[in-house]
């Protein structure tokens, strides 16, 4: 195992992160504060408790995870794939350094900026909601899962883009409408019946249900299932990116 | 040290960049690559170190498979390549310390300071790297690739935008490394740059080796003396005495120009001018040229085409 470099790569990834700090927290952190303002603090109060909870408190696991999974996207995406586009890729493909080494050291800096900025927008949270923590060791545990798995989803679409138009294609048409419609601002037992269904299929309520449970002991979903759902898209991820090393696809002419 | 056999690449597009190439490396020898544009340098360096994957054939770094034991073959080797694909916002410091890591060795500061400084780069070391020029950002490379003290160095085009005086000190760097046991391989389209660095000299032209030689073999197998007289007046026709002879009347037919193999060294030429006084061919100055490596190398690619 070459730690050395495993080291040098998570370094890079983290000073990259410290020079765009502006970009890389405090505007999604804002952004997302914005949210507990409108929602929690102005009109929460007229909108009705769903499931015993404050419209402000509940919609805060479901925004926590739509911020945490989109950057872990765009953070995994980016990282790898402006090495290829400024060619400096070239100098990590020469490297002693197994595909292993290169995704967890990627996508491990990846899970760490979106853990730590998961954390902040909890911590923002904080100031304009109530809020309070049942589970505070399973909602890290889902928190650092997701950040995971879509940190090696976002590593797989920056490998598979071949320019800056397709990386940002699967976040904004698949990724940011399945977010809005996982249940971040709703519970789905307030869709009609045939939706309730249909939304079963989108792999993001299974997080946010099971996000929302470690908070507030109430789950859409049986949190079981979720747990599974959760480890079955991350084993599906790994299957991927092994089998694309494997093939060199993209990476290597 | 290095050791290529049978290797093929066919590109996606289906074109073929090398067909069948063998070639062997001696350790601690100076190796130059030369060939015109697209015979596919590059893609056979690439291959070597990994950044492309080969069709057919195998490379083998000091015993290991560069594909089987890539982090043996790997480790051993360091890449500068032909374009200047730097990060942009790095520091000159952390760049070079961040390639070391990734070869996979520990952090070893006096290392790098005696890298860069050997570089001329040490007063620039915490400047971000897009504010280097592009001789700097060469040097770079160089630099990035030396960090982790490789055994075999690959430079690909190492002086292609460097001037003059920059192209001297390279040199140097790259004999003293030599001196250290360091196996090195340049390409370049700067012959006299072969012609003064290597030791042995390979031919590549449309995805084939033509050549694999000794400097000095090449040049004294295929170089050719030319022996130029000034007459005193004119001739227009060669009288049968000297029809044995390569000679050639120049245009205006002040001059005789006679050729000879550089391998026999007199190349006969007491025999000549005795033969021109007989014939009463009287010259009053003569001097001789040795073709150059530009002028064999050229004369081979375009044999072959
Ligand atoms: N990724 C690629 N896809 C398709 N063809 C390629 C690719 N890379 C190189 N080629 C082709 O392969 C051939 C060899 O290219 P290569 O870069 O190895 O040449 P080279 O000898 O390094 O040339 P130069 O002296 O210009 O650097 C060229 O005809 C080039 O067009
Ligand atoms: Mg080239």
């Amino acid at each position: 195992m070459n730690f050395h470099a495993i080291r040098a790569i998570y370094k890079f990834e983290m000073s990259r992160t410290r020079r765009t700090l502006l970009q890389s927290i405090v505007s999604p952190v804002l952004s997302t504060s914005l949210y507990f303002v409108v929602f929690g603090s102005a009109i929460g109060s007229r909108i009705t408790d769903i499931d015993g909870v404050t419209y402000g408190a509940f919609i805060v696991p479901g925004l926590i995870m739509l911020s945490t999974l989109t950057t872990s996207i765009s953070n995994a995406s980016f990282a790898i794939y402006f090495p290829k586009f400024t060619g400096t890729i070239y100098e990590l493909l020469s490297a002693p350094v197994s595909y292993f080494e290169i995704v967890v050291s990627y996508v491990g800096a990846a899970a760490t900026k979106s853990l730590i900025l998961g954390l902040l927008i909890l911590g923002t949270a904080h100031f304009f909601v109530p809020l309070k923590i049942a589970h505070p060791v399973w909602m890290l545990t889902f928190l650092v899962l997701t950040a995971v798995t879509f940190s090696l989803f976002g590593f797989m679409i920056g490998i598979w883009a071949d320019g800056f138009e397709k990386l940002q294609m699967v976040p904004l048409l698949i990724v940011t409408p399945l977010t809005f419609l996982g249940g971040s601002f709703y519970s789905i037992h307030m869709l009609p019946p045939f939706w309730q269904k249909v939304t079963l299929f989108n792999p993001v309520v299974y997080l946010i249900s099971a996000f929302r449970w470690s908070f507030f002991e109430r789950a859409d979903v049986n949190v079981g299932i979720s747990l599974a759902m959760t480890f079955g898209f991350l084993l599906l991820c790994m299957a991927a990116l092994r089998w694309i090393f494997k093939t060199g696809y993209r990476l290597k002419a | 040290m290095l050791s290529v056999s049978n290797l093929s690449k066919v590109y996606a597009s289906g074109f073929q960049a090398l067909k069948r190439v063998n070639l062997e490396i001696r350790r601690g020898e100076i190796f130059a690559l030369l060939g015109p544009n697209g015979a596919g340098k590059t893609t056979l360096i690439g291959i070597v170190c990994g950044v492309v994957t080969a069709t057919e054939g195998r490379v083998v770094v000091d015993g290991h498979d560069n594909v089987r034991d890539y982090r043996a073959a790997r480790a051993k080797i360091g890449l500068v390549p032909q374009e200047l694909t730097t990060d942009a916002f790095e520091s000159v410091w952390n760049a070079v310390s961040f390639s070391r890591g990734l070869f996979g060795k520990p952090p070893n500061p006096a290392h790098i300071e005696t890298i860069l400084k050997q570089l001329s780069l040490w007063d620039k070391k915490d400047n971000k790297i897009m504010t280097l020029s592009g001789g700097m950002k060469r040097r770079l490379l160089i630099a990035k690739a030396l960090s982790h003290e490789p055994e075999i160095l690959f430079l690909d085009e190492p002086t292609a935008g460097v001037d003059v005086e920059l192209r001297r000190d390279m040199w140097e760097l790259v004999r003293s490394l030599r001196d250290k046991g360091v196996t090195i391989i340049l390409t370049t389209h700067y012959i006299e740059e072969a012609e003064e660095m290597a030791d042995r000299i390979g031919v590549i032209s449309r995805g084939e080796i033509i050549l694999v030689e000794d400097k000095r073999e090449i040049i004294r197998k295929l170089g050719r003396k030319q022996l130029t007289l000034h007459l005193q007046g004119k001739v227009d026709r060669l009288p049968e005495s000297l029809a044995g002879y390569r000679l050639e009347i120049a245009p205006g037919g002040a001059e005789l120009v006679y050729t000879y193999d550089s391998q026999s060294e007199s190349g006969g030429i007491p025999a000549l001018l005795r033969d021109l006084h007989e014939a009463g061919i009287e010259f009053k100055d003569l001097n001789t040229d040795q073709s150059s490596l530009e002028e064999i190398f050229v004369s081979l690619v375009r044999e072959k085409r």
